[in-house]
């Protein structure tokens, strides 16, 4: 029976958008504490699936959280059953303060005590507490945006483009960040940046025009060069043994 | 100069009644999307509810004692009624404004028809203490103190508001709504309950301005709220929606302009100075004054 062991089951998902039909009978499973990359050319669906996901727009078929149908709950009882969430262009409250946003995002006991653990990851926001976020750099609302997803326990983070438009210093950073996170729950990530998915992800699926077309382990996406210049049009990449890099490149 | 401090005292009383009918407007319209055409009737009730305690709760006889009490009966009024309203006819209308519109134009001439029945089409005079009608003197200029309670009034309200939603969870709640209601959604929280808490303040505030209003404009009818609708909007507009800075500075410019023009110009050409001015800070800042562009 599909999602008996998967952390999140996708499963005949059907969504449309005014006239167009977005997702076509998507289905995929996410395996517990792993990183899935969910990839694709604009347009694919991969922000449709994750909106869908968390319950932002509507769709048919089923989507299962550790075995349990969420597909038609409404977003905030998600979020508190533990499905944390990065937009893709952050989204931060530009009125509100960094502490703000924070405080806003904190909905649990343990929010007080992982707030150190955000502060040690990103230390620019200790130092911006009282700054408007609006008034912050693109790569620091990106650490607002992370930080307000893993503030709280997850059982399963959903990103999308974290490393969209930021410079690759701060990319690095980003990375980071996420990768501690992934060592304590599972996380479906959209990127555009092949390099970002390939350091953080085991697992990867790809949709095109809204349909999934690959489904495997990131290293036989990376492997297949004719399916990543078909369906992502990058040019194939291998991964450094020795420090974990990816060498390749993205166009 | 005497009559230029008088003038400003009448327009601050009067900015306050525009700042107490427009803030919830401006909630409402900023973080539910809803625009709520029975707002300014509720303002009317408001002033009917303060009416009734003042004239018939003569078990209380101190008139200070009793406005007090009307004053609390009229929030009370409020919560109440903007309570019902929501749950009942708002809620299962999001997103559907040509349905809002609609319900609530017809809840307007039902408030406002029932209270006409109820009433009569009469004006009313309310009942004040003796002390309203009193004069203080301000750098010259004689203040009937009626402004001067519901100016200082407002403006406790409005600190109050400024502080709530500086400090509290739901403020902040109703403050990030105002820019992205998804993403409020996105973090866990429940937005539909803010919509009622918003609706509800919304509605005892332009209570407590009708009640006010029944001692500013001395007599009352049906018609007091639903006249004030259009200078609501008009503040809601230049202020910025869902800004309770921009609110009370709107309040306080539209009245201004209102009284000197009224004053210094020609009677009546004070209405159509304030749309010249709502021109202007459309041209010139379409999102109002202190309003910002909401991203869903």
């Amino acid at each position: 029976m599909p999602g008996g062991d998967a952390a999140l089951s996708v499963q005949d998902l059907q969504v449309h958008r005014g006239e167009a039909h977005v997702l076509e009978a998507v289905s995929f499973e996410v395996r517990p504490r792993r990183v899935t990359a969910l990839l694709g050319r604009n347009g694919a669906g991969k922000t449709t699936t994750l909106m869908t996901i968390l319950g932002l727009l509507e769709g048919s078929g089923s989507i299962r959280l550790f075995g349990e149908e969420i597909l038609g709950v409404a977003t905030h009882h998600l979020v508190r059953r533990g499905i944390g969430y990065v937009p893709e262009d952050r989204e931060v409250f530009s009125t509100l303060t960094v502490a703000e946003n924070l405080r806003l995002a904190a909905r649990t006991p343990e929010a007080t005590q992982r707030l150190d653990l955000v502060h040690e990851l990103f230390p620019d926001l200790l130092r911006r507490s009282a700054q408007r976020a609006g008034a912050l750099s693109g790569g620091q609302q990106q650490m607002v945006a992370i930080a307000r997803a893993i503030l709280n326990p997850n059982r399963l983070l959903l990103i999308d483009e974290p490393s969209k438009g930021l410079a690759p210093i701060v990319v690095g950073q980003v990375v980071e960040a996420l990768a501690k996170a992934a060592s304590a729950t599972t996380i479906l990530l959209v990127d555009q940046n092949i390099r970002v998915a390939q350091r953080l992800a085991t697992d990867a699926i790809v949709l095109d025009h809204g349909a999934v077309v690959f489904t495997g382990s990131m290293e036989d996406l990376a492997a297949d060069a004719d399916l990543t210049q078909r369906y992502l049009g990058v040019a194939p990449s291998s991964r450094d043994s020795t420090n974990g890099t990816v060498k390749g490149s993205a166009q | 100069m005497t009559t230029l401090i008088v003038l400003t005292a009448t327009s601050l009383g009067l900015a306050g009644l525009y700042f107490l009918l427009s803030s919830g407007l401006s909630l409402i319209f900023g973080l539910m999307d809803v625009l709520n055409v029975a707002h300014a009737a509720i303002f009317g009730v408001g002033g009917y509810a303060a009416w009734i305690v003042m004239d018939r709760l003569t078990l209380i006889e101190a008139l200070p004692a009793r406005f007090a009490v009307a004053l609390v009966v009229a929030v009370i009024f409020g919560c109440a009624l903007g309570y019902v309203v929501e749950r009942t006819l708002i809620a299962r209308n999001y997103g559907d404004h040509l349905t809002q519109i609609l319900i609530t134009l017809g809840l307007a001439f039902v408030i406002e028809g029932l209270i006409g029945g109820i009433f009569s089409y009469s004006p009313r005079t309310i009942a004040q203490p003796a002390w309203f009608a009193d004069i203080t003197m301000i750098l010259g200029g004689r203040i009937p103190n009626s402004r001067i309670l519901i100016f200082g009034i407002s403006a406790l309200v409005l600190v109050s508001l400024l502080f709530f939603m500086k400090k509290s969870k739901y403020g902040l709640i109703i403050r990030a709504g105002v820019e992205n209601r998804q993403m409020v959604q996105a973090l866990g929280i429940d937005v539909a309950r803010s919509f009622t808490f918003v609706f509800v303040l919304g509605a005892a505030l332009a209570c407590l301005g009708g009640a006010l209003g029944a001692v500013y404009f001395t007599g009352i009818t049906p018609a007091l709220g639903p006249n004030l609708l259009i200078f609501a909007f008009i503040v809601v507009i230049i202020g910025g929606l869902g800004s309770i800075g921009g609110t009370a500075i709107a309040a306080a410019l539209v009245a201004f302009t209102q009284q000197i023009v009224n004053f210094y110009v020609s009677t009546g050409l004070g209405d159509i100075a304030v749309v010249g001015l709502l021109a202007a800070v459309l041209l010139l800042r379409p999102q109002g004054l202190l309003g910002r562009v909401a991203s869903a």
